[in-house]
């Protein structure tokens, strides 16, 4: 057991971990942070993608050693009340239906606007493909990616729609 | 009170003040005897007769309603379907309401399985009834307030009106009144076109919890004092432990215990080795240290290969007849215009995105559980009769489900979560890893389809329809083998039966070890594709076009209302001769999906689904827009069966572990899906699962539409064609 710093959303947790741990693990059962979701533990899913500095990262395939004192943002730091554009796109288009796949797909399309503020489909395809929704909420995905990208642009066109 | 209103026909109301004399609860219970809908009754005097009662709508002091939804909410929509259908008739604003799970109790609630697609269209009547019954007691309390008559006011946002004065009462104010009314004898209902609520897009209340990471599913949900357990368990279903070494696990700091546990899974236990330790990633690590030897003498450790090699053997028997008309073997065999085929489908893992976990806390003789469940009465009474404690003992709490597919149905996680927390005497949560969840069933069993009909003057002349499957009903010890499955025909479209004048369905029920569980639209995801395959080969044969084919075959208004459309959705007549079109349509509960499907081959001459379209009969709606997510997710699911994965058995145990062997269909593999919802006054059908059959026969007509090549084993690789 090794003492890290984990920096998420902006705040310090001092954590006890066993060094391979992987910061999936640390996030949710150290820092109770349960909104980053396991699926699959083998980087195939997507369910637990968290931002690394700024970039979409696995965190069920990084360890806790890794990481510790840089910045991390889970699902709960993208914005708590639902304030973040992708949240509102993703209600305004009601794209979760069991939901458990969300986080991962909200911290993906967060970091593709970053870097691409309006994405073609194809751009879409190959930032969000990595990515699973069993409940096949895809279509949705991609709508709500371009209500998002529309909102940022054009706030006030958009809500007063 | 007495039973005053005993005799009101089918339906008893009852008031009661149990819970506080501050609130007006209503609701309705299911009389022991009762099948179908319940009884209404509010929260006055069940207490005097011993009812316990269905608190379906509370209403307090401030006017807060509360709504408890008995159904499991893992993506449906029944979290907000069934408060939408109560707010409707109770006059309240949605965005007024709280919502609330219900725990876990069948003498409350009736079946709380959400399974059969049934949340709306088992309880519909019922839940309407009740928001009246509710709505009629407020009015009169009101008028009664204002020494008027009832039919002098009326409802509107939480709130009685007397019409001709324009004095308001919020409901807050008249719940004490309101309780000590008398039942309404008989409620009108509104009509549809009334419905402010109900057959609109309303949105989601569980969406905002889903998009910030707040909603709390089963796997993060936490008790004070909770310990973590994963567990090793027989890879091949039904093995003993022969021998454990549990040194190295047991020396791991965080370890707590190491326990065995016999899970039962319908006639058999499962075996396995639980690690109990005080964080998840412990319990992990410490069970890859585990030593065990399995004893896998005494069942068969079959191969995909040696089961579906029986399957097709079976083929050549008789079988056990479901449903006849006619006389199939005289008419097939003087026919000049005969087919023979065979369809196969794959053994698919459910495969939810949360992996099966569940928390339990056994204390003396009551036990409590938390998590993602499907069927919370059924987990109630489970843990009940094996623990032989009383079933009010038992609690059953529900969390959001992160996909259930049928799978979450199944109580053998829930209580083998019991037996480790009733050796730990401590609150523990059993996660599943995700090899866990894909290689340890119940799995979709695969099916093998002997289809043979002729023609006759261009229709259908004879029918039938063999299916070579496991039976799930006869896993259960001392199942009746000679019991004909009762799902043989399921996903034929009800009006085929009328139109094809001999017909046979009968199925050979197969022997295997292998567990066998409900799968999203259960027969139907596998029977819609041998039947609606084989209708577009029999068009094909009767030289017909396959939509006309299918309009001569399926009279009633309903279908045709649902061809009609298709052909309009598509512009049949007028479509590209370039195109590959393929259509199919079934019937599953009680709702009938036309599906067509348009596939190309793109410039690399691969073949693509450029389009789904699928018209969607379900009768009375509520949310048409959680009907169309429910299209498009069942749609992808379909495709996801048909093209991309499957569950492969070598040496009694299942293959694929993870989603890097089992890959899921991505979004740069998603069609184009148009959905159109028929409006109509029939009762209302399944919304949940009904639109996942047509797709994969629909698909495979197109393909043949294009190239000519039948496809009649699934999956096939797209990339192949
Ligand atoms: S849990 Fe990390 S990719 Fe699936
Ligand atoms: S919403 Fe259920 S897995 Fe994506």
């Amino acid at each position: 057991m090794t003492t890290y710093n984990l920096n998420i959303n902006g705040k310090n947790f001092s954590v006890q971990a066993d060094p391979k741990m992987p910061l999936l693990w640390a996030i949710r059962d150290l820092a109770n942070l349960t909104g980053t979701k396991y699926g699959c533990g083998i980087a195939q899913c997507g369910a637990c993608t968290v931002h690394l500095n700024g970039t979409p990262v696995r965190s069920c395939s990084v360890p806790v050693s890794a990481v510790a004192n840089q910045k991390i943002t889970t699902i709960e730091g993208l914005s708590e009340d639902n304030t973040h554009a992708l949240q509102q796109a993703w209600i305004k288009e009601q794209v979760p239906q069991c939901g458990y796949c969300q986080s991962g797909h909200l911290m993906a399309a967060a970091a593709l606007l970053k870097r691409i503020p309006h994405p073609t489909d194809k751009e879409i395809d190959t930032a969000m493909q990595g990515l699973i929704c069993r409940c096949g909420t895809y279509p949705r995905i991609r709508k709500a990616i371009k209500t998002a990208a529309e909102m940022i642009s054009k706030p006030v066109a958009v809500n007063q729609k | 009170m007495s039973l005053t209103n005993k005799n009101i026909s089918r339906r008893k109301f009852v008031t009661v003040s149990s819970l506080s004399s501050m609130a007006f609860t209503i609701g309705f219970y299911f009389p022991a005897a009762s099948k179908g809908i319940g009884e209404i009754i509010t929260a006055q005097n069940a207490d005097e007769k011993g009812i316990e009662l269905s608190a379906w709508i509370s209403i307090d002091a401030a006017g807060i309603v509360t709504l408890l939804n008995h159904r499991s909410e893992m993506g449906q929509g029944s979290f907000q379907t069934v408060p939408q259908i109560i707010a409707e008739e109770l006059e309240v604003d949605l965005d007024k309401v709280k919502i609330t799970f219900a725990p876990g109790n069948s003498k409350k609630f009736g079946s709380q399985i959400t399974g059969g697609s049934s949340t709306v269209r088992g309880s519909y009547k019922a839940l309407l009834q009740t928001g009246a019954a509710a709505r009629e007691m407020l009015i009169a309390a009101a008028a009664k307030n204002w020494n008027v008559a009832p039919t002098e006011c009326y409802a509107a946002l939480g709130m009685v009106i007397h019409r001709s004065s324009g004095k308001k009462l919020g409901y807050g104010t008249l719940v004490a009144a309101a309780a000590k009314m008398p039942i309404p004898k008989q409620v009108v209902l509104k009509e549809r076109k009334d419905y402010k609520l109900i057959g609109n897009p309303l949105q989601r209340q569980d969406i905002p919890l889903k998009t910030n990471g707040k909603a709390i599913f089963g796997l993060d949900k936490k008790i004070p004092g909770m310990l973590y357990a994963v567990v090793e368990r027989n890879p091949r279903f039904q093995g003993k432990i022969k021998s454990l070494d549990d040194s190295a696990a047991k020396a791991m700091p965080g370890v707590k215990q190491v326990v065995k546990v016999a899970m039962p899974v319908f006639g058999f236990t499962r075996e396995g080795v639980a690690v109990v330790a005080d964080s998840l990633w412990t319990a992990m690590q410490a069970r890859k240290l585990l030593k065990i030897e399995w004893d896998d003498e005494g069942f068969e450790h079959l191969s995909t290969e040696k089961l579906y090699g029986r399957m097709r053997e079976d083929l050549n028997k008789p079988g056990l007849t479901q449903r006849k008309g006619g006389n199939f073997d005289a008419h097939f065999q003087n026919s000049a215009n005969q087919l023979d085929l065979v369809y196969e489908t794959p053994y698919e893992s459910h495969s939810c995105m949360e992996p099966l976990n569940c928390i339990a806390h056994v204390q003396g003789d009551h036990c409590e559980v938390w998590g993602p469940i499907q069927g919370p009465d059924w987990v109630q009474s489970d843990i009940s009769q094996r623990l032989k404690i009383p079933i009010e003992n038992v609690t059953v709490n529900m969390t959001f489900l992160g996909g259930g597919f049928g799978r979450k149905a199944f109580t053998d996680y829930t209580f083998e979560a019991v037996l480790i927390s009733k050796e730990m005497k401590a609150p523990v949560q059993v996660v599943w890893t995700r090899e866990d969840d894909m290689t340890q069933g119940p799995f979709r069993p695969g099916a093998v389809y002997g289809c043979k009909g002729s023609i006759q003057n261009g229709a259908i002349e004879s029918f039938q329809v063999k299916m070579a499957a496991q039976n799930m009903d006869q896993q259960a010890a001392g199942a009746d083998k000679t019991k004909f499955n009762g799902s043989t025909s399921e996903g034929f479209a009800e009006a085929y039966f009328k139109s094809i004048p001999n017909y046979r369905f009968a199925d050979i029920p197969t022997e295997s070890p292998i567990p066998v569980m409900w799968w999203r639209s259960v027969y139907s995801s596998t029977n819609g594709f041998a039947f609606e395959s084989f209708i577009d080969e029999m068009a094909h044969a009767a030289k017909k076009d396959p939509l006309d084919f299918r309009r001569s075959h399926l009279a009633g208004k309903r279908y045709q209302v649902v061809l009609d459309q298709l052909e309009k959705m598509t512009n049949w007549k007028n479509r590209s001769k370039n195109d590959g079109w393929g259509i199919a349509i079934t019937e599953c509960f009680k709702t009938i999906v036309g599906e067509a499907v348009k596939v190309s081959k793109n410039a690399e001459g691969k073949m693509v689904i450029d389009k789904v379209i699928a018209v969607m009969d379900c009768g009375w709606y509520v949310n048409p827009d959680i009907i169309q997510a429910q299209i498009e997710g069942s749609i992808v699911m379909a495709l996801g069966a048909a093209t991309v994965h499957e569950t492969h058995f070598e040496d009694g145990k299942a293959v694929e572990k993870n989603f890097n062997t089992y890959p899921m269909p991505r979004i740069n593999e998603i069609p184009a899906i148009e959905v159109h919802i028929i409006d109509n006054q029939e009762n209302a059908g399944g919304v949940g699962e009904p639109a996942l059959p047509a797709f994969a026969p629909a698909l495979c007509n197109a393909i043949f539409n294009l190239t000519g090549k039948r496809i009649r084993k699934l999956p096939f690789k797209l990339s192949e064609v």
